[in-house]
């Protein structure tokens, strides 16, 4: 397929585009294959705006007379909005946009066609191998193996060609354990806590169904993980309830009798179309003009978004202190083990580990818990706060899980390396990006489209000096600690950064933002001036005893 | 008495025993056992209210709610003992006459002279100067010395050059509480000004001359501008239902060019609903997002806020970008005017955002013009009606601008809390009596001190590290976005839950970049002494063991710049399940405990300069570790030993 058939008209001139806190701009408006581009024709500064047509959630047109009106609705929650005159032009290009934002290949979207204009110094695709995680696991315990069992994605088609596996566990048994778990997600190794030896493992619920069945194999993988005499938890996501009723459709929840060493505790954290229509009302409250304090505040209320934030970072909180408090080892599931529990063993181990505080850690953690863990992305980001579908499948999970961090972030200002900036950018590619690592819904998928081959990832881009110099946090100080959050509601607030990001003018956070980093800039100039003048003295002192020797 | 326990309120696994002491000023509660010996210290004046509870089988509880948000749940053995303490408690909690409050036994070891010079600090004579006043227009008038016009009014007021004594006195007459239309602020460049009075005893029909020249002469005191705008900050409904109590507002037919507007900003009584509401939300025990959004919303409380503000940025607007002059009043032009007249002048003039200023503007619009202190604070037992969280949410405006002008403010957090700390402690005399007239009386000045010397004295606790006089936000008027900004206004939990250290930031912002900025300082006198160092040894090549030995000195200052604020912290009870789970061992936990606490103050000690966060949950919190620099969000208050721990909740 050609994009030149979806473009009717490619260009319109005297288009005026308005957005929020801006002046209302004349220019040109152009289409291509993946960008929507508009340029202003004022010389002085001209201004550009590039649009990829994948970030486009929703698109709406209405006229008045011949002068058409676009709104366009993005999936980072920016609005915008295109008069263009000319009623053929206009109903020309809001087609096109439809078109080209709603394309059924994955191999048509952008990352196939970007070529990057930076110089490559190391390959995203290659810089978090299971392998190398495996290495540093191996330096301070010998009690787990590399399995290679999902080699062609025969066993597990939603993990990764390589897990962690307890050693005494074979790939035999490991087979039986995938036949009893849901989607055969069976336990691997998510976390090891070096502090004091305890592990957190995920996996899928145990197909145990109505009549109870059970799988020696499985209680001996999990019991596996637990030293002698010691108990552990198991954290489940859905409620009770829920978990009850999942056993009529073959699912279930490990039993006490059969698990007498683990104690089962049940977390309710919300899934699929609620966590959705919870997102479409937030947007919809941060997006309401009216003036009136009580409405925002219900409306906020009623979004529930900050209630399933304070469900997953309690769940996050508890397994944290299972393992660092209680000394006792975790294994987190839900239903399928893909969304829920990746949140709960994602933001544990930023309470636990200090590597995953820093820039290269965080990647690292999103690399494994999230993309290598086979949290469906593709699905879950197809569409955002704009959209009327009533798929299944959408669902801000990882939006939440990066809202969650900002939380954390937030109560300990000094203990990451990475600043908001990162975590809104990493928003933003998972729902749209010129990079092929969000692409695709697992390691499966991703190794049928040849995306190491075929596209750029993400690291590549980010984990370069120029870039990384804007996603650092100025105030960074190595906390080696574990941290704490708080998950009262009082603790608790809105995503500004991201939520309100097109509502609000942001001029003196950023300027007070730039003031903290000059605070910080000039302090280390100081230091290096100072430190400078003090090898010279040393240098002239030692110079002069030599002369005096002499 | 013995045995007394101390409630931990957001954990109920922990309480701390201890002995509880009745002072005349004080409550204090002293933990058994651990070496520090924690102390909870609370002064009478804070409490606000003290509740028996029904006996259970541990003993007897009590309640006392501090009017600094700070709750504390004792539970005393014997309830015999808890009703002797409780009817202490009430009899010395709501004194009956000033000699009693703290300010007047207060003493933190100044001699007369510093006392006298800390009153001297903030001089109003000086503020109006610095607005340029006396000018053409605008005059000092003594009409009400002695008070003789105005009881609640200041001596010296300020008014327009063509307003006569006749005319004041005439206005003054047709004015409620006999509180004349007198300068709060005006703008030297474009002459405008706001105005502040008590509502017109208008009725239905009643005009009064005097009062109409009145008006006249504050609008051609600004000669750029034809009219006058007249802003009445009561709800339309309740200004009309006074005129029928013989008072109202002015009607736009008898004043010529003035334009009238109505600012609905709710009475004191709704306002101190709105306030026990919100407290009661955040008094709930772990409440789930939903009771306490709802809880807030129900309140009213940011509503409230936003109200006030609104009015505020109209008058700033009205004065900044029409040059027109304001006339503010509400129905005794004590409470609401107050407010609005000092969020509009914090707005338009930086000077307000220094920290010095902002002293200068609530002495100019609250002490100054009457703003009943002793009733509204409830500082001598009084009538419960008349209490009401007046300036409470005033310096809630300022934190709310804080948040949205992030380098627009000399002053941090810590500055406003301290204020409002201190509008309840009674332990200075400034914010004794409901009016200028009655702290002569009372030789306030001759008989305490004043808070805002102690708070200069201690301003580097106080300063905002992003602030910067040359910065853009510090000139000329804020403009706080008018619309739509309801998500601008938030909760401000650092005020209301301020004791429940747990639910805050547990790193601050203001501290590390304060630290940073002293350290910056050191480096900076560090480099000219290197320099000159440098170039003396270039010259004259002498005494170099001298040199070395100092060198030595500095690596151990610059030191701190590896320094790690790392801290402690504990969980919270993040599920109810663990408790129960047996294989727990009980000392396990606080094992680990004390292990983080070695850590910690491993960390102080090692460290100074950047003070750990200590946390409520480890137990961690020591007075003595204190550094100056801070020691989380709640700070040394006084200079005395005494005083300093008074006034806090050591968790």
């Amino acid at each position: 397929m050609e994009f030149a058939e979806l473009i009717k008209t490619p260009r319109a001139d005297n288009v005026v585009l308005h957005r929020p806190f801006y002046l209302a701009v004349e220019g040109t408006l152009c289409l291509t294959g993946h960008h929507l581009i508009f340029s202003s024709r004022r010389q002085d500064n001209a201004e550009e705006l590039w649009l990829l047509h994948s970030n486009i959630d929703s698109i709406e047109k209405r006229f008045v007379g011949s002068l058409g009106t676009i709104v366009i609705k993005c999936k980072d929650l920016r609005i915008i909005q295109l008069d263009i005159p000319g009623m053929e032009e206009c109903l020309n290009i809001a087609s096109s946009i439809e078109a080209l934002s709603t394309l059924d290949s994955v191999t048509l979207m952008y990352p196939f066609f970007y070529r990057p204009m930076f110089d490559i110094v190391e390959d995203g695709w290659v810089s978090f191998l299971p392998d190398q995680e495996f290495e540093l696991l191996t330096s301070v315990t010998d009690e787990w193996r590399l399995s290679c069992i999902n080699k062609e994605f025969s066993i597990c088609p939603s993990y990764p060609p390589v897990v962690i596996v307890p050693k005494s566990i074979d790939d035999e048994a490991l087979r039986k354990v995938a036949m009893f778990r849901h989607g055969s997600r069976f336990p691997v190794l998510s976390y090891y806590h070096k502090k004091n030896g305890m592990v957190m493992m995920r996996s899928s619920q145990p197909l145990t169904g109505t009549n109870g069945r059970r799988c020696k194999e499985d209680e001996k993988l999990i019991n596996a993980t637990l030293r002698p005499g010691k108990r552990g938890y198991i954290i489940d996501t859905r409620s009770l309830n829920v978990a009850q009723q999942a056993r009529a459709k073959g699912g279930g929840f490990e039993q006490e009798a059969h698990y007498p060493q683990w104690r089962r505790i049940h977390k309710c954290i919300e899934r699929f179309n609620i966590l959705q229509e919870s997102l479409i009302k937030l947007v919809e409250a941060c997006n309401d003009q009216s003036h009136n304090m009580d409405r925002w505040l219900s409306k906020l209320e009623a979004s529930n978004w900050l209630t399933h934030i304070k469900e997953i970072l309690t769940a996050a909180c508890l397994a944290a202190q299972c393992i660092d408090r209680e000394g006792a080892s975790v294994l987190v599931h839900g239903t399928e083990g893909t969304d829920s529990t990746l949140q709960v063993t994602s933001l544990a181990q930023i309470i636990l580990d200090p590597r995953c505080r820093t820039i290269r850690g965080f990647e690292s953690l999103v690399v494994r818990e999230w993309l290598q863990a086979g949290h469906p992305f593709q699905q879950r980001c197809a569409q955002s706060a704009y959209s009327n579908s009533k798929q299944k499948w959408e669902a801000p999970v990882f939006l939440l899980f990066l809202d969650c961090v900002w939380q954390i972030l937030r109560q300990f200002p000094c203990s990451f390396e990475f600043n908001e900036q990162f975590l809104i950018m990493l928003f933003e590619h998972a729902y749209a990006s010129q990079f092929g690592t969000f692409l695709g819904n697992n390691e499966n998928e991703r190794s049928k489209l040849k995306l190491p081959q075929k596209t750029m990832s993400l690291w590549s881009w980010v984990n370069r000096s120029e870039e990384l110099s804007k996603f650092q946090n100025p105030l960074f100080e190595a906390n080696s600690l574990v941290i704490w959050p708080s998950v009262a509601p009082q603790s608790l607030q809105l995503w500004e950064g991201v939520f309100l990001r097109w509502n609000r003018p942001s001029k003196f956070l950023d300027e007070a933002h730039e003031e903290m980093i000059n605070i910080i800039k000039y302090n280390k100039e100081l230091q290096a001036k100072v430190n400078a003048l003090r090898r010279q003295l040393a240098e002239m002192e030692t110079d002069d005893r030599m002369q005096e020797n002499l | 008495v013995e045995n007394v326990r101390l409630l931990d309120r957001l954990s109920s696994r922990k309480a701390a025993l201890g002995t509880l002491y009745l002072t005349a000023t004080h409550v204090i509660f002293v933990e058994n056992g651990s070496e520090t010996r924690k102390e909870t210290w609370v002064l009478h004046s804070q409490i606000s209210s003290i509740e028996k509870q029904a006996t259970t089988a541990s003993g007897c509880p009590l309640l006392i709610r501090c009017k600094n948000f700070q709750v504390i749940q004792l539970v005393i053995p014997q309830e015999r003992d808890c009703h002797d303490i409780y009817i202490s408690l009430i009899r010395l909690a709501r004194p009956v006459k000033y000699e009693e409050l703290y300010c007047f036994s207060f003493n933190p070891k100044l001699d007369k002279e510093e006392r006298e010079q800390g009153w001297k600090l903030v001089d109003l004579k000086e503020e109006y100067n610095r607005m340029g006043i006396p000018n053409n227009y605008w005059q000092i008038s003594d009409v009400n010395r002695d008070y003789g016009v105005c009881d609640s009014y200041p001596t010296e007021v300020y008014v327009p050059k063509s307003a006569t004594a006749h005319i004041i006195v005439g206005s003054s007459k047709f004015r409620s509480r006999r509180r004349f239309p007198a300068l709060s602020y005006y703008c030297k460049d474009n002459n405008a000004s706001i105005c502040r009075s008590s509502q017109p005893l208008s009725g239905f029909s009643a005009r009064c001359l005097e009062d109409e020249q009145m008006l006249q002469a504050i609008r051609k005191a600004n000669p750029g501008s034809d009219f006058l705008y007249v802003v009445d900050t009561r709800p339309k409904l309740n200004a009309m239902a006074n005129r029928a109590a013989g008072k109202g507002y002015e009607n736009e037919d008898n004043y010529s060019n003035i334009k009238f507007q109505f600012i609905g900003i709710e009475n004191i009584h709704v306002m101190r609903n709105s306030l026990q509401k919100m407290l009661e939300v955040c008094e709930l025990k772990s409440p789930s997002m939903s009771d306490f959004l709802w809880g807030l919303e129900n309140s009213g409380w940011l509503k409230h806020i936003k109200a006030i503000m609104d009015a505020g940025i109209f008058i700033a607007k009205a004065v900044a970008e029409e040059g027109v002059s304001v006339l503010v009043h509400c129905s005794d032009g004590w409470d609401r005017t107050a407010q609005v007249c000092s969020v509009a002048s914090l707005l338009l003039d930086p000077y307000y955002r220094t920290m010095k200023g902002f002293m200068v503007l609530i002495e100019k619009d609250w002490v100054s013009f009457g703003h009943k202190f002793n009733h509204r604070y409830g500082n001598l037992d009084g009538d419960p009606k008349e209490i009401s969280p007046v300036i409470d949410q005033f310096i809630e405006c300022v934190w709310q601008l804080m948040e949205q002008f992030p380098c627009a403010f000399e002053f941090n957090e810590r500055f406003l809390i301290h204020i409002q700390h201190h509008i309840y402690s009674c332990q200075f005399g400034n914010f004794l009596c409901n009016s200028q007239k009655e702290r002569r009386e009372l030789k306030i000045q001759e008989r305490t001190y004043s808070l805002w010397a102690h708070l200069w004295k201690n301003c580097a606790d106080y300063l905002n590290p992003l602030y910067r006089s040359n910065h853009s936000q510090m000139q000329g008027t804020l403009c706080p976005q008018m619309a739509p900004c309801n998500f601008l206004y938030k909760f401000w939990s650092g005020m209301y839950n301020r004791f429940e250290k747990g639910l805050h930031p547990r790193q601050s912002v203001t501290d590390y970049l304060m630290a940073v900025k002293e350290e910056t300082q050191q480096l900076e006198e560090e480099l000219e002494v290197l320099g000159e160092r440098l170039a003396n040894l270039q010259k004259s090549q002498l005494s170099y063991n001298k040199v070395k030995s100092k060198q030595q000195d500095q690596s151990k200052q610059l030191g701190l710049s590896t320094s790690n604020n790392s801290l402690a912290n504990t969980p919270q009870e993040y599920s109810n399940d663990l408790k129960s789970f047996p294989s727990r061992s009980p000392s396990q936990g606080d094992e680990e405990d004390s292990a983080l606490i070695l850590t910690q103050d491993n960390l102080k000690s090692s460290d100074p300069d950047l003070s750990a966060n200590s946390d409520q949950e480890s137990g961690v919190e020591d007075l003595s570790c204190r550094s100056p620099s801070g020691g989380g969000c709640l700070p040394s208050e006084d200079s005395g030993k005494d005083s300093d721990e008074a006034v806090f909740l050591i968790v």
